[in-house]
């Protein structure tokens, strides 16, 4: 069961992939659809017995690698946190498997598109089910690679070419750091599985770990490093700009990667990483900071956002910055099921979005949309449930980890526990004021968009309706139904899949926090939710006037270019880069330094230098008379008065008297 | 017999094979005047070997002295043979205008 769960998704992508042709287009849907529901019920069979019934399983398949002291095995740990990413990963991955054979049903390449779905989810069960850090990182860098096959799937475009390149290379990015991580640990631990790594982190506090003569403390370096690789993954502050721009893959593809896969290995990989974080209040501290600057930045600019696809996307920025900073407060239970909640109503988001963009004939401005309330109701109540979850409406999924979140970021009472808290609240604002917008410029407002598009907008056919309705479900109810097993104070359900230092577990100290502070977020995101309404149904003027006024613009300008951040990335990152690429490093190093030190300059001197010797050879005897002359007297002289040179001259001066001697002889002539 | 001070006359042969030696690096106009000088040169070592041999009281430099004269003579008249069919071959041997072997 446990290794047909891994291997089902990676078959049925191997089939549709390689025999696409032979199966068709339907064929194809069929199989790979019908392979991840198998694979959908297996994962929550393996929920029940895992994490119900609190049974880890550890399966070693085979060596992988067996050198002296380096040993990775294929194998497979199957504890709380794996499960439950198991059932995340699988249940959105089918349920994207199954909107994309009508959404994708019009596009030549169905079959390779739901093969890249297929290795997709396989890499990421790679991922979350590897008991080694080695073959961890196959699934990492494999949800790259599918990242970029899925956001270059049409491969026409010039924007989706260079959206799945930056993904790549952003990706790489963090990748190189978690290589590094890994290689210290190896270095240090002499092993990479998990089992032994963290069953010794303990013994490793205050050791240092020098390199370069510096010195560098070993938990907290390798604890940055492999922050770094979260960081490319989960588009935190900093390597998150490719996150935006990978909306140029078709919607499914923004609902796996977004939702429920990609973005979430990186809080996965913090989460699996708990017993080596726990021993590093430093790097605690770093990924709180980080995460909250995350959440609050993602959700300042997902503001203004005028394409629909780009606010969910930095909603999603935002989240996983709720995420990484409950991890970095040392509740990994908290962002764990943050990222569980949010993979359900993210994706429904997504889906619905596609949905949208699919009803409005692909466009995907939501100034040109609007009205599209009573021409496509059933989008219209899952994107309500959706947004509602996000923001953190009362009693909807995203309530139950959210508010959680920021009371044990206030509950923590720590400087940056408090500054995580301040820019958390403010960031639910923000979001709530912006999914509001998202809903009401896109179902709410008098429609803008065409007439000839309006007129044959409706609702999608069963396959999109049943995958949105499934993940509505969830998105309301699996918030309440699971807190108590997840998150509920006292529960085992985590055994030892997570580890939080006792000095370190605020959960309970975070319940008796004052009442203020837990009731100022729900209050702050509903006066957003409705701020945001009433600003767009009677304010339209006054924001006019403000978005035109001089420092609207200003403002406006900032928060729709993002920030700047891609404007410095590539002004002064890219071009900077570049400018090295070709000036210093092709230019003056290897066709310069390298091209004179080496074969063109060598050769040139030689030949120079031989021409010259060859021009003394005038033709004239009396020149020849007089080298002959000159040639012998310094051969009788120097043995005359080699007594002499060798008592009071180094002979090595002869070196320069004979190179120097080579440059005496003028170029000219 | 007199002695006479021997580095007297190894004065006199290193002036004379001097004499030789920059008639043949200072002279740019007329070959015979080379000619003359490698002679002049041979005859400064003819003395050299002959002043040693006496000095030493050995035969053997005036052995070489015989070898070296007869030598001399072959090669000036080597020598000026392969002038004379120069001076056919191209109406001149002004040494200026001796340049051949310049590739």
């Amino acid at each position: 069961m446990y290794l047909t769960l891994i291997l089902l998704p990676f078959i049925s992508s191997i089939t549709a992939g390689f025999f696409g042709r032979f199966i068709g287009p339907h064929g194809a849907a069929v199989l790979t659809v019908s392979c991840l529901l198998i694979t959908v019920i297996l994962s929550f069979f393996i929920f029940y017995e895992v994490a119900i019934i609190g049974c880890p399983v550890y399966i070693k398949l085979m060596p992988w690698i067996d050198s002296e002291m380096f040993n990775v095995d294929w194998g497979f740990q199957f504890d709380s946190l794996t499960a439950i990413m198991c059932c995340v990963v699988t249940f959105v991955s089918s349920l994207v498997h199954l909107y994309s054979t009508e959404y994708m049903s019009h596009d030549p390449h169905l079959p390779r598109f739901m093969s890249y779905l297929s290795l997709f989810t396989f890499f990421m069960l790679i991922l979350v089910t590897a008991d080694n850090f080695i073959q961890m990182f196959v699934g990492w860098e494999g949800v790259g690679l599918c990242s970029y096959l899925l956001i270059n799937f049409w491969f026409t475009r010039i924007q989706a070419n260079k959206a799945a390149i930056k993904a790549m290379v952003l990706n790489r990015i963090g990748d190189f750091g978690l290589v590094l991580g890994i290689l210290i640990i190896f270095v240090t631990y002499k092993s990479v599985d998990y089992a032994t790594v963290f069953a010794i982190t303990p013994l490793f506090v205050g050791e240092k770990f020098i390199f370069l003569n510096v010195e560098f403390d070993l938990i907290t370096i390798i604890g940055f490093l492999l922050f770094i690789g979260a960081v490319g993954k989960s588009a935190q502050l900093g390597l998150h700009t490719w996150l935006p721009d990978a909306m140029e893959g078709p919607t499914p593809v923004s609902a796996l990667i977004h939702a429920a896969t990609m973005v979430t290995a990186g809080v996965f990989l913090i989460a699996r990483s708990s017993p080596l974080y726990e021993y590093t209040p430093v790097m605690l501290k770093v990924i709180t900071v980080a995460g909250a600057c995350t959440a609050f930045f993602a959700a300042t600019v997902g503001l203004l956002q005028n394409d629909l696809k780009k606010v969910i996307a930095y909603s999603t920025c935002s989240q996983l910055g709720y995420m990484v900073f409950a991890c970095g407060l040392s509740n990994y239970p908290v962002g764990v099921f943050h990222l569980v909640n949010h993979a359900f109503f993210k994706a429904l988001l997504f889906l619905g979005a596609g949905s949208i963009i699919h009803a409005v004939a692909d466009e995907q401005d939501m100034r040109k949309m609007g009205g599209l309330k009573k021409l496509v109701p059933f989008t219209y109540s899952m994107m309500v449930i959706g947004s509602l979850a996000l923001i953190g409406f009362p009693f909807l999924t995203g309530f139950y980890s959210k508010d959680v979140i920021l009371e044990v970021a206030y509950g923590k009472y720590t400087t940056e526990g408090h500054f995580s808290y301040l820019l958390g609240s403010l960031g639910a604002f923000l979001t709530a004021f912006y999914s509001t917008r998202l809903l009401y410029l896109t179902f709410l407002s008098n429609p803008n968009g065409y007439k000839s598009v309006i007129c044959k907008a409706y609702d999608s056919s069963y396959q999109i309706c049943i995958a949105l309705a499934i993940l509505s479900i969830p998105s309301m109810f699996i918030g309440y139904y699971s807190k108590d097993m997840i998150i509920g104070l006292g529960t085992d359900f985590w055994g030892n899949a997570l580890y939080i230092l006792p000095e370190n577990m605020n959960r309970i100290d975070a319940e008796f926090i004052d009442h203020t502070f837990k009731i100022l977020p729900v209050i702050l995101s509903l006066s957003g939710a409705t701020l945001s309404f009433i600003l767009y149904t009677f304010g339209v003027k006054l924001l006019f006037q403000f978005k035109t006024s001089f420092i609207g613009k200003k403002i406006y300008n900032f928060l729709n270019k993002k920030w700047f951040f891609d404007k410095i990335y590539n002004e002064f990152v890219g071009q900077f880069f570049f400018k090295f690429g070709y000036n210093t490093s092709y230019k003056i190093v290897d066709r310069g330094i390298f091209e004179i030190f080496g074969p063109l300059g060598l050769s040139t001197a030689v030949s120079k230098k031989s021409k010259l010797v060859s021009n003394l050879q005038t033709g004239y005897m009396y020149h020849y008379t007089f080298s002959i002359l000159l040639m012998s007297t310094l051969l009788l002289g120097i043995r005359q008065f080699w007594m002499f040179f060798n008592t009071s001259i180094d002979y090595r001066i002869f070196i320069i008297f004979f190179i120097t001697s080579l440059f005496l002889v003028s170029n000219k002539k | 017999m007199i002695l006479t001070n021997i580095n007297y006359i190894l004065n006199i042969i290193v002036l004379l094979f001097l004499i030789g030696v920059l008639g043949l690096v200072l002279n740019r106009k007329n070959i015979l005047i080379t000619i003359m000088s490698i002679e002049l040169m041979l005859l400064a070592v003819n003395l050299n070997f002959i002043v040693f041999s006496i000095y030493l009281d050995d035969i053997v430099g005036h052995i070489f002295v015989l070898f070296i004269l007869t030598i001399a003579a072959t090669e000036s008249a080597i020598g000026l043979a392969i002038l004379t069919v120069y001076y056919k071959l191209k109406n001149t041997i002004q040494m200026d205008k001796i340049k051949i072997i310049k590739s």
